[in-house]
């Protein structure tokens, strides 16, 4: 590799970590510093901002209700993606293939156009402000995405194993269960890696479905604007808590991330 | 793979018709029902048919934000894909470095929408940003709060920050694709490094270029939160994109029936544009 090569990967690198640096270098600051003029690392090194967060229940409990629906939303789509993705990968039926084009589609709907009737079928059975409703609402689009992946993972493993495990007598629950389940492992991590990051990520169906009991992280946030101005410290340590989860499940997946953000295409 | 014909696996697939419908069919009724009614409470409301769809379809409003929407994607894409391509070209291929690279890249993705407006937001003020300080310092004179074309390119190169690494790490994948053979032949041709790119990794990157094109143009159709949360949508209405008129116009004013027929045109004009790259896919997968 030429060092050309290297100059231009090394300042786009540059180039993502810096605002990073800069929200991570304000987290760690007093807000009469960081109003008082620039630097460039905390002169008076603080954790107060952060303090802030992990007393306050009505912050903390932001990143639970975030995390419990987050979670909720994966184990529902894996479960019900799983069989799913097993018959579009090994059968053929009535419809199939519509059904998959209408998969996607729901993928690409924009969460706007869902906003009100959402709002109304949440609050009209009883499930307004509770993590379920979140996380069924982000099913949305990661029930489509955990088929596709999923998919894609399953039509590389050979259909002479399924053949050879029915003839061995093996049912397809205990088959599914037993062999083929293993056999794919590195796909159900991935895709639950980006069920988790897909509903992390998103903001306004989580903050239009909540009030008070839910109420995710990011909705939480807006509260450091208030008449007295921003408090900016504050903001940008909730910001770096918020990056902290995706930066510790990436790591277990970083050869597969490509694959996962293909649909399982690649 | 060959697959067998076998309509019992609809069984397998019922769950996810089941959930996805619920969450898509249902709501998707609902905003029909509203787009051609006109509520003023739950028991008063009239059949007004097509009306709201003209009233709509007339709005300078929309116009004026389905344009920005165009020219918007138009502009992520010509900076990403390219940009993209050329970072992947550029990464290292094995060992500890190219894990390093992976997930140094993949850490725009992974950070909620609105704490990206929020970094964006801190990193371009003038007064306490390193971007804003920066660039005033150097004479120019930047605020992308009241300057409409520096709103624009911040969220342009906001967009750029958040998303150029997943173009790059499907190109990527797609390059790891190609067996080293291919490069041994070239050698052997003397092929300038242009040869190779144009008639080897160009061709071979194909189907996930599609694929970065098709969610590059799908997300930036409809982002919300970011902008949202960095310039509000100012100045004026100058980055006012589509989702945030439509969440202004059903959430600010609670104007149900022209909301529900904008949600429709908007999920048509997408479903129209989903299916031409799709179509595109399947044709790309079926020549290769």
């Amino acid at each position: 590799m030429n060092l050309r090569k290297k100059m231009v990967l090394a300042l786009y690198i540059l180039f993502l970590l810096v605002p990073i640096y800069w929200l991570l270098n304000m987290s760690f600051k007093s807000n009469t510093e960081i109003l008082g003029g620039l630097t460039f690392w905390p002169q008076d090194f603080t954790l107060a901002n952060y303090k802030v967060i992990f007393t306050d229940p009505s912050w903390y409990e932001g990143y639970l209700n975030s995390l419990y629906y987050v979670c909720l939303n994966t184990v529902i789509s894996l479960t019900v993606a799983l069989p799913a993705a097993y018959a579009f990968s090994r059968y053929r039926f009535l419809g199939d293939k519509h059904l998959f084009f209408w998969l996607l589609t729901n993928r690409m709907a924009p969460p706007a156009v869902f906003l009100l009737p959402f709002f109304q079928l949440y609050s009209s059975i009883g499930l307004f402000d509770t993590h379920i409703a979140v996380a069924l609402a982000h099913c949305l689009f990661s029930v489509p995405l955990a088929v596709w992946i999923l998919e894609g993972f399953m039509s590389g493993v050979p259909k002479e194993i399924d053949e050879t495990a029915y003839i061995d007598g093996y049912s397809f629950p205990k088959f599914f269960v037993k062999i083929f389940i293993p056999l794919i492992g590195s796909g159900i991590g991935v895709t639950a890696f980006f069920c988790f990051m897909f509903s992390w990520v998103e903001l306004l169906l989580a903050r239009t479905l909540t009030s008070v009991n839910a109420k995710p992280i990011v909705a939480v946030m807006t509260r450091t604007v208030s008449a007295s101005g921003i408090d900016w410290g504050v903001l940008a340590a909730a910001g770096v808590l918020t990056i902290l989860p995706g930066m510790l499940v990436i790591w277990f997946v970083r050869n597969h991330v490509a694959k996962g953000f293909a649909l399982g295409r690649v | 793979m060959n697959k067998v014909h076998n309509n019992k696996a609809w069984w397998l697939v019922l769950p996810v018709f089941l959930l996805v419908a619920f969450s898509a069919i249902v709501p998707m009724m609902t905003v029909v029902n509203y787009s051609v009614q006109d509520i003023f409470d739950p028991s008063t409301r009239i059949f007004v048919g097509f009306d709201w769809y003209k009233q709509v379809l007339q709005d300078p409003r929309l116009h004026d934000s389905l344009l920005r929407q165009f020219i918007y994607s138009g502009c992520v894409l010509l900076i990403e894909i390219p940009l993209g391509i050329a970072i992947a070209l550029t990464m290292p291929t094995k060992g500890r470095w190219a894990s390093l690279c992976l997930i140094v890249m993949a850490i725009p993705l992974l950070i909620p929408w609105n704490v990206v407006g929020t970094i964006w937001q801190i990193f371009g003020r003038a007064d306490i940003g390193l971007l804003g300080w920066s660039l005033n310092e150097a004479g120019i004179d930047y605020n992308y709060a009241s300057n409409t074309m520096d709103a624009w390119v911040t969220v342009l190169v906001m967009d750029v920050w958040h998303w150029t690494s997943l173009v790059a790490l499907l190109c990527y994948s797609g390059l790891r694709a190609i067996p080293d053979v291919y490069y041994q032949a070239a050698r052997i041709d003397r092929a300038s490094a242009w040869a190779v790119f144009r008639h080897i990794q160009l061709p071979k990157m194909k189907s996930v270029l599609l694929i970065a094109v098709l969610l590059r143009f799908m997300d930036s159709f409809m982002i919300y939160t970011e902008p949202f949360v960095l310039t509000g949508g100012g100045p004026g209405n100058a980055t006012t994109f589509l989702s945030q008129t439509l969440t202004k116009m059903a959430i600010g004013q609670f104007d149900l029936g022209p909301a529900a027929a904008f949600s429709l045109v908007y999920f048509l004009i997408i479903l129209l544009l989903s299916w031409l790259f799709y179509t595109a896919m399947t044709h790309a997968d079926k020549n290769r």
